[in-house]
């Protein structure tokens, strides 16, 4: 089968791939790349378990090909945490609010929560649940989720006010 | 691993042309949110692809000088409904293509996508129908400028040749000047759900405001493709913008729509549907043209 590498930025870093062009970018994120808080989940979709970022937003990458992401910039949880390995906020606050119970959807809901937090002014409640509607949480029943992220939308940007 | 066999990557839309006329029988993939769960689920297994998802020139939205609003086919939904020209000229477009699937799904699906899937239930095709809109097909022999109205030949079927491929969706001037729409989705969920019934209606009214000029009705899963709901559009035009005006757009929608039973609805709620979410609608499309029914 054919091959191609490829070359994009991952959590900050340049880097090069060499896969098959039938790889989703799930297969590389996690074989190739070896960044495992990618979740191979529903495999269509649907339940939002290995959002990343690319260029910023959002996307399934169950559902992308690995071939599209060259000159692309993405983001995994991975790249939340600083080289130390210190976790980041966001990261912190779904463990004070126990937004976490069996954890598979966390990578997921945390990356599609990245560019609310990131909001200048405070998003409703409503706005919050309209941002993660890509992803489903099996256990948690979405409340402390919600806290979780809204909890670090407010620091950020009381943060910024300073 | 998706299980395809060829995948072509032309670089630029001549390229992909060439390609599409070289192997007519491969699949155009897009933004693959459609293609690629097909092939998960093994219904296009050995398929031959020709992405064109990194084809720019095929992403954006354009006026022309004669006020024409160009929408390139590789625009994501975010993309129309973040885009200042929609926002300006056809909010309601940016409106239905926001309630589609979920953030992930919008930043990745296309609006030629949605449109050449085919499908009644496409949240992006009752407004362009109802905005008359007119598509560009290319292929290497040329181009052909064909009215929405006529592209859907059936369920999943529509009138898009093996070696064509969509390049532009235009909005005439003429179509969204002094117009004002709104879409309507009725669906179990806020989210990650398929129309039961989408309505997607807009009016131009008189300078005074009190006499509809023109009303365009469209419906998504009221028939095996998304259609217009004309006789209920004729009745309209020129009629009064008064609680009337509801009844008789109402009593002529059954004319032109044929509902089925699914697991998702019965066909009887459906129409109870068209009727409720066309007069809905209606209303919200006339107060945002300034109009106020009994007003």
């Amino acid at each position: 089968m054919a091959k191609k590498a490829i070359t994009c930025t991952v959590n900050g870093k340049k880097r090069e791939y060499f896969i098959d062009v039938r790889e989703s970018l799930l297969d590389m994120l996690r074989g190739n790349a070896g960044l495992d808080s990618v979740k191979h989940g529903c495999d269509v979709g649907e339940c939002g378990a290995c959002t990343v970022l690319i260029d910023g937003l959002p996307f399934n990458s169950c559902i992308y090909l690995a071939i599209w992401a060259d000159g692309k910039e993405i983001m995994t949880l991975e790249g939340l945490s600083d080289v130390k390995g210190t976790i980041s906020d966001i990261q912190q606050a779904f463990i004070d609010e126990g937004a976490v119970q069996c954890g598979f959807c966390t990578p997921g809901f945390i990356m599609s929560s990245i560019p609310i937090i990131n909001k200048e002014n405070p998003s409703t409640r409503e706005e919050i649940r309209r941002q993660i509607s890509g992803n489903l949480c099996r256990c948690t029943g979405y409340e402390k989720i919600v806290d979780a992220i809204e909890k670090t939308q407010k620091k950020r940007i009381g943060e910024k006010k300073k | 691993m998706y299980d395809f066999n060829t995948l072509y990557e032309p670089n630029t839309v001549e390229e992909a042309l060439a390609l599409k006329k070289a192997h007519p029988e491969a699949l155009l993939l897009a933004g693959g949110s459609d293609i690629l769960i097909k092939l998960r689920e093994g219904k296009l297994a050995g398929c031959d692809l020709i992405s064109i998802y990194m084809l720019d020139e095929l992403r954006g939205v354009y006026i022309q000088d004669n006020g024409e609003l160009i929408i390139r086919p590789l625009t994501s939904f975010t993309g129309i409904t973040i885009h200042p020209l929609i926002k300006q000229h056809v909010p309601v477009l940016g409106d239905a293509v926001d309630q589609i699937g979920g953030p992930q799904i919008r930043n990745i699906g296309t609006i030629g996508g949605n449109i050449c899937n085919g499908v009644t239930s496409a949240d992006s095709a009752t407004t362009l129908k109802a905005y008359d809109a007119i598509l560009e097909l290319s292929s290497a022999d040329g181009v052909r400028n064909l009215p929405y109205a006529e592209f859907n030949l059936g369920p999943g079927k529509v009138d898009l040749k093996p070696e064509e491929i969509l390049t532009a969706i235009r909005i005439p001037k003429e179509s969204w000047d002094q117009t004002y729409g709104h879409y309507i989705k009725y669906a179990k969920r806020k989210a990650m759900d398929i129309a039961t019934l989408g309505c997607s209606v807009n009016v131009k009214l008189t300078n005074d405001k009190k006499h509809i000029e023109r009303l365009r009705i469209a419906f998504g899963v009221a028939a095996p493709t998304p259609i217009r709901a004309v006789t209920a559009e004729k009745a309209a035009n020129g009629h009064a913008v008064d609680a009337k005006l509801l009844d008789i757009i109402t009593a002529n929608l059954e004319a032109d729509v044929r509902p089925r039973t699914s697991w998702r609805a019965s066909k009887e709620f459906r129409l109870h549907l068209v009727k409720e979410l066309a007069r809905r609608a209606t209303v919200a499309s006339i107060e945002k043209a300034g109009g106020k029914i009994n007003g």
